[in-house]
């Protein structure tokens, strides 16, 4: 229990969110209780815990989908409390979904032509009576879309299929881009390697850790497989039936003997 | 039994029960009044051999559980017993209102009935006409099925197409003398339908056309596409110029009759252009639509007419005009704001709802020193400088509709029309990508309610009076009817639909007796067969065929057509 502590008060220097004492309650449900949460500016942070740990109602605290029952959450030295969803988008966090949520009518491109919605400055007049400044920020936007695409390996033969007749793999992918294409600069990641199979799942990982050096991303990821959150994580959170059990490097956490009880079971010592 | 020929007997039954309803109801003797192909084929005749061909192609194709694809001979023999079928029941329902007599209860169970299903010959010969024409229609019908798909469908359409010219005749005849093609007439029509001349011609032509298109359309596309953007441009210039004559010459030539039909259908072409952006971009149910033609038209009325109750400076049409916007959209924001949180059943419910408060508050003692209660408001004028007469009343509605189709093209294609694309598949994430739902729900609202209420004020302008009863939820109803049946989100589909939903009943006016039955019928055919609609947007086509769509953008990709089936049983 020793990395418990007061997890605020590891050294960082420059924090790009900062949660303080969150807590979600369903009625009599508590989902998170007083969650303390640092991410440093940069890095890759994985957040684990078994099912039903309160990571996914966590994240989607963070992206104003809910909002905390207490606590507070600042981003960059603004509170995302009380924000909705696309005004936290707007503020540089960017987030993908568990269970793969793509606009599957809508073409591949399109798909990510969205996600750069919040980039763009066309109005509705200015749509309706197609200015020229709106139809070269259009074209920028595709242009910009397909760079995206080819940057997390979709080829372009698929820019104008549907989303949902891609492979799973693939639409894994393409949520990654349309996020991407918010120009994040936190970019929040739900379980990017489920139902992947190894192969697929080590592309992923070098895809991100990829993506983080390009664009300068700091990334957050809910992840169930130990591979890779031992693999890309450079900080390890883990969360316990709401509450925060552990925060530490991989290796701590990997020591850690409650992480171990309450998650990783008996096998993970030796691994 | 074998399952096949057990379903084409059912169907065959079922067919049967619809000529007997059809045939008790009166539609087949009202409909021999009029010829698809004089003296050899009426109308009345036709519809029972229509449906036998319905019969053999549902008999002849293939079946689901269990899974069997029926081949060559096989489908069409199965498609003859399907349509035979309907034939013995047609023969039974010809026997039966011959020898027993309950026109006391079922008035149109006569034997001029049982005539008219024996084409006109006795008991024994008809009954057995009837059972091999009907056999003979269903083996065509099954036929379908065998023969390859462009020329399944280049008959179709060529059988469709001859089918509505001859229901047209007297329309069609009146625009031939219009335009100097007098001569036409005597070749294709006689008094009451085609000519067999004229119906054969004008079903080779379009299904010539059609297969052409068919085999031919993609090559053409791809060679314009290849053309260099500036003859491209050229192109493009000459088809829009060469429309744009004939839209403005279109009532010169149709003459006044038809001239009023095509202002009606363009009045329901904005109706649906609006609801579209609502419902087809947007994704938001609005059964309430009404509403704003009601604002619209009242707006107009009150602000331009000298018999207006309120309001005594009276504006010109087009001085009103951006008023009656105005206060359109703030009614849209009114109406959408409170059902933001709204979504799906509950939205179209209490839009709903709105549509019946506007109308009963149009007609209520509270509003009626503003816009008159039940008496209405009257002499509202032509918009100048245009009469009030279909032909010059038809410009401004042609004007207004090209804006809307021109203004709802390019939002669908702009970071407006994505975003309310992805609101429209899933508004949580729509959120989540950065969407602010709440701005664009309001802005589609307000939008489509302006392209209603424009539509209200040249409705007020064309009738001239304004009344309560105008604004029923029935124009709430086809406005939502013809953008479902033409495709929706789709802008030609619009029009398409507005054509097929207000263009056809108006133009068989004789047969309005049965116009709610077979509007009803072309709804139900409609969303069985083909639910995207008429013309439909892709992404429709995609959330409706999930299937055969993915196989369909491999065949796209072979540059190949749909082929014959070829799974045996």
């Amino acid at each position: 229990m020793t990395t418990i502590g007061d997890p605020t008060g590891v050294t960082v220097q420059d924090a790009i969110l900062r949660a303080d004492k969150v807590t979600m309650r369903f009625g009599g449900l508590i989902a998170n209780r007083e969650v303390d949460f640092v991410i440093p500016r940069g890095g890759i942070v994985s957040l684990i815990g078994p099912n039903g740990a309160g990571k996914t109602t966590f994240f989607n605290q963070l992206t104003g989908m809910l909002q905390p029952t207490s606590g507070e959450i600042t981003f960059e030295d603004t509170s995302l409390v009380g924000r909705t969803p696309h005004e936290i988008v707007e503020l540089g966090v960017g987030r993908t979904f568990q269970n793969i949520r793509l606009f599957g009518a809508m073409t591949v491109l399109a798909n990510v032509m969205v996600g750069h919605h919040v980039r763009m400055k066309a109005s509705w007049w200015g749509s309706l009576l197609r200015l020229p400044a709106v139809r070269a920020e259009e074209e920028a936007t595709r242009q910009r879309a397909r760079e995206l695409l080819e940057m997390v390996g979709l080829s372009r033969r698929y820019e104008e299929d549907w989303a949902k007749n891609l492979p799973y793999g693939d639409q894994r992918r393409l949520e990654l881009a349309r996020a991407l294409a918010s120009e994040p600069k936190l970019l929040l990641l739900d379980e990017p390697t489920a139902g992947m199979n190894p192969g697929e799942t080590a592309q992923m990982t070098e895809l991100i850790m990829r993506l983080r050096d390009e664009l300068d991303l700091t990334v957050l990821l809910i992840e169930h497989d130990m591979k890779v959150v031992m693999g890309i994580s450079e900080r390890i959170t883990v969360l316990d039936h709401g509450e925060l059990l552990a925060e530490g490097k991989p290796d701590e956490i990997r020591a850690n003997p409650s992480v171990i009880e309450a998650y990783l079971g008996k096998g993970a010592t030796t691994a | 039994m074998d399952p096949l020929m057990r379903r084409a007997i059912i169907t065959g039954l079922l067919g049967g029960a619809a000529v007997i309803h059809i045939g008790l109801i009166g539609m087949i003797d009202a409909f021999q009044s009029r010829d698809t192909i004089a003296d050899v084929l009426t109308l009345g005749a036709l519809l029972p051999i229509l449906i036998a061909l319905l019969i053999g192609w549902r008999s002849g194709g293939p079946m689901r559980a269990p899974h069997i694809i029926p081949t060559g001979r096989r489908a069409v023999a199965l498609g003859a017993l399907g349509g035979g079928t309907t034939g013995l029941v047609i023969t039974a329902l010809a026997l039966f209102t011959t020898t027993i007599d309950v026109r006391w209860i079922l008035s149109n169970a006569s034997p001029s009935l049982a005539e008219e299903l024996w084409y006109g010959q006795g008991a024994a010969l008809g009954s057995v006409l009837v059972i091999v024409v009907s056999a003979a229609a269903g083996a065509a019908g099954a036929a379908l099925h065998v023969i390859p798909g462009t020329i399944a469908r280049a008959l179709t359409v060529g059988g469709i197409t001859a089918i509505l010219v001859a229901l047209m005749e007297p329309f069609v005849v009146a625009v031939l003398r219009n335009i100097g093609l007098r001569f036409l007439e005597g070749i294709f029509y006689a008094q009451g339908g085609l000519t067999l001349i004229g119906f054969v011609l004008v079903f080779a032509i379009t299904a010539a056309g059609t297969y052409a298109w068919a085999t031919r359309g993609r090559e053409t596309k791809q060679r314009v596409a290849a053309m260099p953007p500036d003859r491209r441009r050229t192109g493009k210039l000459v088809v829009y110029f060469v429309l744009t004559a004939f839209l403005l010459v279109l009532p010169q030539i149709v003459g006044s009759r038809l001239s009023e039909v095509v202002g009606t259908v363009g009045l329901y072409i904005l109706l649906g252009l609006g609801l579209n952006i609502v419902v087809g971009f947007a994704g938001l149910l609005d059964l309430g639509y009404v509403a704003f033609y009601a604002v619209g038209a009242y707006t107009t009325a009150v602000l331009t007419s000298a018999a207006s109750p309120a309001f005594s400076p009276e504006l010109p049409f087009f001085g009103a005009l951006p008023f009656v916007i105005v206060a359109a959209m703030l009614i849209g924001l009114m109406v959408g704001t409170p059902v933001l949180r709204l979504r799906g059943d509950y939205l179209a419910i209490v839009t709903l709802g709105f549509g019946e408060i506007a109308r009963i508050l149009f007609l209520s003692a509270w509003a009626q020193p503003l816009v008159g209660g039940a008496q209405g408001i009257l002499s509202v004028p032509p918009p100048i400088p245009f009469g009030r007469d279909p032909q010059s009343i038809y410009y401004p509605i042609l004007f207004f509709c090209i804006l809307a189709a021109v203004a709802a093209r390019s939002l669908q294609g702009s970071r407006v029309g994505r975003a309310w694309n992805a609101m429209r598949e899933d508004e949580s994430v729509a959120e989540a990508t950065g969407i602010n739902t709440v701005t664009y729900k309001l802005l589609a609202f307000g939008l489509g309610a302006a392209f209603g209420c424009i539509s209200g004020a040249l409705f007020a302008t064309k009738i001239g009076t304004v009344f309560p009863v105008s604004f029923d939820l029935l124009v709430s109803i086809n406005a939502l009817a013809l953008i479902i049946l033409g495709g929706m989100g789709n802008i030609a589909g619009v029009i398409v639909g507005a054509l097929v939903l207000v263009g056809l009943p108006e133009l068989l006016r004789e047969f309005s007796e049965f116009r709610l039955l077979i509007y009803g019928m072309v709804l139900v055919t409609m969303m069985l067969l083909r639910p995207e609609g008429l013309l439909p947007s892709r992404s429709r086509r995609a959330e409706l065929h999930e299937r055969e769509d993915a196989e369909d953008q491999y065949e796209d990709e072979a540059g190949e057509e749909t082929g014959q089936p070829v799974v045996t049983t």
